[in-house]
């Protein structure tokens, strides 16, 4: 029965899709079930896109080790799926002599995890590091090790590869209910039903939902809200490193930092959600991201936003990740409460899941599994002869489609019909960049719906924004005629 | 490759400013580059009438407009390369990309740049609420009807009342979409009075004034927007929310020039048009690149556009052929007095005038039974009454070459109050 698999993942976000890149590894037949329409959908495609030092969690937690684990295991992953990464170092920055004291806790905690390199620097130091950094500050936190990452094309390598090495993946198929039956798990989702030795939860916000499917000890997460705001690339450089406030009771606070894109971002507010599926930006939350990031920074470009957004982040109430067996379900594995430092930690947190699930099943390794995967060719990142014979044999990487990010028409065929390709325009954007400029896809989109429309053999009126009954135009005009 | 002046953009100002340098001297080499795959830019899509009521004296429609001027590009020997982008920009040489050439340089003797303006996104308006299918610029959801002939929506509201979500709420109306209204932040209309009679009042759409959008809901496609009153600071005024059904949120909110390449350049640009600063002859802080069109400063009729682009190109001619273009350093400077935002040009060099010349700029405010006053050196040379002047309407003066003459070193336009 060719619905039946050792191992469900429920998620394709960056830790459902870290552990089945992870679980590709092994010999064994693995199904990646998503709600949405793409990869990358919920918490991971709305964060600050960071590499976290190590220095917040509390020495000994699930996070503080993962986020350890995580930073150090990114630089070969970044190499090996040619995922855009920086190590730009951050910076928390006091700004208020009574809290000089915290920046020495936050060092001896970087220490106790296991943080390389730190430095506590003075006031003239960091002006030295960041010349727009608010007059006020007295002192900083310096950690080399943090960084920045593309948290789209982190989230889309890892499931590419998963792919690649045969893991399967499907779309736009809720998980209704979750069923024990002899040795393992009959899975409803609202279109098919699969069966499975095992199942991974890393359904993000929704994770205690699926926990709470098969666990009589209950889960309970709630969303919180994190607002950002976007600054054009003509603002690059006016930070250098990622630079946060001194944390609070409420979170790491206000951070400004530039993205691996050239852009620079601010945010995120952390504010209770009553939704798990939509996180709507308010004018109190834009506000509370000016007013945080003013405090660090001075003279910040916010004439130069050309966009704003909000993401969900999944907080469990023990405060921790979640990752291990359910003691009374056995083969049920949860994957929960994956809040900051998930993006860091996602590569530790596959390599620990994949190897409890290894476990469970006693599953053996490939000889021929490739690690390695490629990123959609980018022309303008080539050297110019590359650049010369690739749009002489495809003429189409010399068509611009997005002016404002430089993209091409064969750049946006690619991450079409590339595994696991794009079928909306925000799966085109967040694989390609067309449309995250500053003109937020106002020339482009017509363009890139039309690609999309040739390249999938939909009409151009069923090309959605991102799934569902989220279609961009209704129809021929003159329709009714 | 090499040609005596390349134009980067075939829209309105490229060709004008094409076609201006062609007859002043027909020996010039003049290459156009378009990104797009038509000329005409902009006007493409523009399917209403009311275009070149100035410089042709009839009511054309933008299409029709673009081509009379392309007509003449053969005769002219002006060449062109559509599908072209262009990357880099410096006053002797243009880098580009094409398909058919990959990527190549251009060496020329001088550069017009007429990228044009490109609308601000929803992003840069910091509108709250969900991110849904369903909100479009203006110009976006132009194109999908005009171009592409698709309905981005049946029912719509319009945030902003500039000239293309005008055009738009009388479009979408004849398509067959129920416009429901049309909000306005500020207490008077950002677009032409002709805009509101021809294409709102004639349909019934009401505008409100001071009214901005406050929430936008709907998970996958816009369900409804909410909308309320602002105050003289532009916040909302509890109490006065209303939300109204909808499919669509257009959104006409400001043009912003396209100035990516000429700030790269290092191309001074004055921060209140966002466009480059400009002498007499449309010549930028960079010798021999001159600009002009909505890429200077964004114009209300595309007429205005052809006038200063023909100059620029002219002025360009000049500076090809003229080893000592410029060279006279008299120069007066053009300030924005009171009520006025900016001046075109910002400054004047007296040897390159061979006419009057016309200064156009906008108003920060409504300005009912006013004066627009020049001064030369602080004294009072020219005042004129005006009726009204609006934000959304270009004004301009005309300084007479002996007055400019006379001069000294600074000139101040400014609006006083009755």
């Amino acid at each position: 029965m060719n619905n039946s698999y050792d191992i469900v993942i429920i998620g394709a976000g960056v830790s459902g899709s870290a552990i089945a890149r992870e679980l590709s590894r092994y010999d064994c037949k693995v199904l990646v079930i998503e709600k949405d329409e793409d990869v990358c959908c919920g918490s991971s495609k709305a964060n600050s896109g960071l590499v976290h030092a190590g220095y917040d969690a509390k020495p000994g937690t699930l996070k503080a080790k993962m986020n350890i684990r995580g930073n150090e295991l990114m630089t070969a992953l970044a190499s090996d799926l040619d995922i855009p990464f920086k190590r730009i170092g951050s910076l928390v920055v006091c700004t208020d002599e009574s809290r000089r004291s915290g920046i020495d806790e936050l060092y001896e905690r970087g220490i106790a995890n296991g943080v390389h390199d730190m430095q506590i620097l003075s006031a003239s130091e960091v002006k030295e590091l960041e010349p727009n950094i608010s007059d006020n500050a007295v002192c900083a936190l310096y950690a080399p090790t943090a960084g920045i990452i593309c948290p789209f094309r982190l989230n889309i390598a890892m499931a590419e590869c998963a792919c690649q090495n045969g893991v399967e993946f499907v779309f736009n198929s809720p998980v209704i209910s979750i069923d024990r039956i002899d040795e393992g798990f009959c899975v409803k989702t609202s279109a098919k039903t699969y069966t499975c030795s095992v199942v991974v939860n890393a359904a993000g916000c929704h994770a205690d939902d699926i926990h709470n499917m098969v666990s009589s000890r209950k889960l309970h997460i709630t969303p919180r809200r994190g607002d950002y705001l976007l600054l054009d690339r003509s603002c690059d450089g006016f930070v250098k490193h990622i630079i946060f406030p001194q944390p609070t009771d409420l979170g790491k606070g206000i951070l400004v930092t530039p993205t691996v894109h050239g852009n620079t971002i601010i945010g995120p507010t952390a504010i209770d959600n009553d939704s798990k599926d939509e996180a709507p930006a308010t004018s109190e939350g834009i506000a509370k991201v000016i007013e945080g990031s003013s405090r660090n920074v001075k003279g910040l470009p916010l004439k130069q936003v050309i966009t704003s957004f909000s993401g969900l982040r999944s907080h469990e109430d023990g405060g921790d990740f979640i990752m291990e067996e359910v003691f009374d379900c056995p083969g049920f594995f949860d994957c929960a409460g994956i809040e900051s430092p998930g993006l860091t930690a996602c590569p530790a947190i596959g390599e620990y899941m994949a190897g409890l699930v290894a476990d469970k099943l006693s599953l053996r390794l490939k000889s021929d599994w490739n690690g390695i995967c490629h990123d959609v060719v980018k022309p303008f990142e080539l050297p110019p002869e590359d650049r010369e014979k690739l749009i002489r044999e495809h003429p189409e990487y010399g068509r611009i489609i997005c002016r404002c990010e430089t993209i091409t028409e064969g750049e946006i065929i690619d991450s079409i019909r590339r595994p696991l390709g794009a079928v909306s325009l925000d799966g085109v954007k967040r694989r390609t960049r067309a449309g995250m400029g500053r003109c937020q896809g106002g020339f482009c989109s017509p363009r890139v719906m039309e690609i999309i429309s040739r390249e999938t053999g939909i009409s151009l009126d069923q090309v959605t924004k991102n799934g569902g009954s989220s279609k961009i135009v209704y129809g021929r005009t003159k329709d009714e005629i | 490759m090499r040609s005596d002046i390349v134009i980067i953009g075939g829209g309105p100002a490229g060709l004008a400013a094409a076609v201006a340098a062609a007859k002043y001297d027909p020996s010039l080499d003049i290459m156009i580059l378009e990104r797009d795959a038509e000329l005409g830019g902009i006007l493409n899509q523009c399917i209403h009438n009311g275009f070149g009521l100035h410089t042709f004296n009839e009511e054309l429609t933008g299409p029709e407009y673009a081509e009379r001027f392309e007509a003449q590009l053969p005769d002219l020997g002006i060449k062109f390369m559509l599908n072209t982008m262009v990357l880099d920009v410096a006053s002797s040489s243009v880098t580009a990309v094409n398909s058919d050439q990959g990527l190549f340089n251009i060496e020329c003797g001088a550069v017009i740049l007429c990228m044009g303006c490109r609308e601000r996104p929803r992003g840069a308006l910091n509108i709250p609420g969900l991110r849904p299918a369903g909100v479009f610029t203006a110009g976006t959801a132009q194109r999908l009807v005009n171009i592409e002939g698709y309905m981005p929506g049946k029912e719509v509201v319009i945030l902003g009342s500039g000239d293309i979500g005008l055009i738009m709420a009388r479009r979408m109306t004849l398509e067959g979409a129920k416009v429901k209204a049309v909000c306005e932040l500020m207490p008077y209309s950002g677009g032409l009075k002709r805009n509101i009679v021809q294409c709102l009042d004639d349909f019934g759409i009401p505008l409100f004034l001071s009214h901005t959008v406050i929430d936008i809901k709907g998970k996958e496609r816009v369900t409804s927007v909410v909308i309320a009153e602002v105050d003289s600071n532009s916040k909302p005024i509890p109490g006065t929310e209303e939300e109204i059904t909808c499919d669509t949120l257009l959104l006409s909110c400001g043009l912003i020039p396209e100035n990516e390449l000429s700030r790269a350049a290092g191309i001074k640009i004055n921060p209140s048009t966002n466009g480059p600063v400009v002498n007499e002859s449309f010549e930028t802080s960079i010798k021999g690149i001159f600009a002009c069109g909505n890429v200077l400063h964004v114009h209300d009729l595309v007429d205005y556009v052809s006038e200063e682009s023909a100059r620029a190109g002219i002025s360009a001619a000049k500076y090809v052929k003229s080893s000592s273009f410029g060279e006279d350093c008299s120069v007066i400077e053009i300030k924005a007095g009171t009520g006025v935002r900016y001046t075109v040009p910002s400054f004047i060099r007296l040897g390159e005038i061979d006419d009057n010349v016309t200064v156009r700029f906008r108003s920060g405010n409504v300005y009912k039974n006013s004066y627009v006053d020049v001064l030369f050196d602080g004294e009072q040379k020219y005042h004129r009454r005006k009726q009204i002047i609006t934000p959304g309407e270009m004004e301009q003066v005309i300084l007479k070459k002996e007055d400019l003459e006379k001069a000294a070193g600074e000139i101040t336009v400014a609006i006083t109050e009755s």
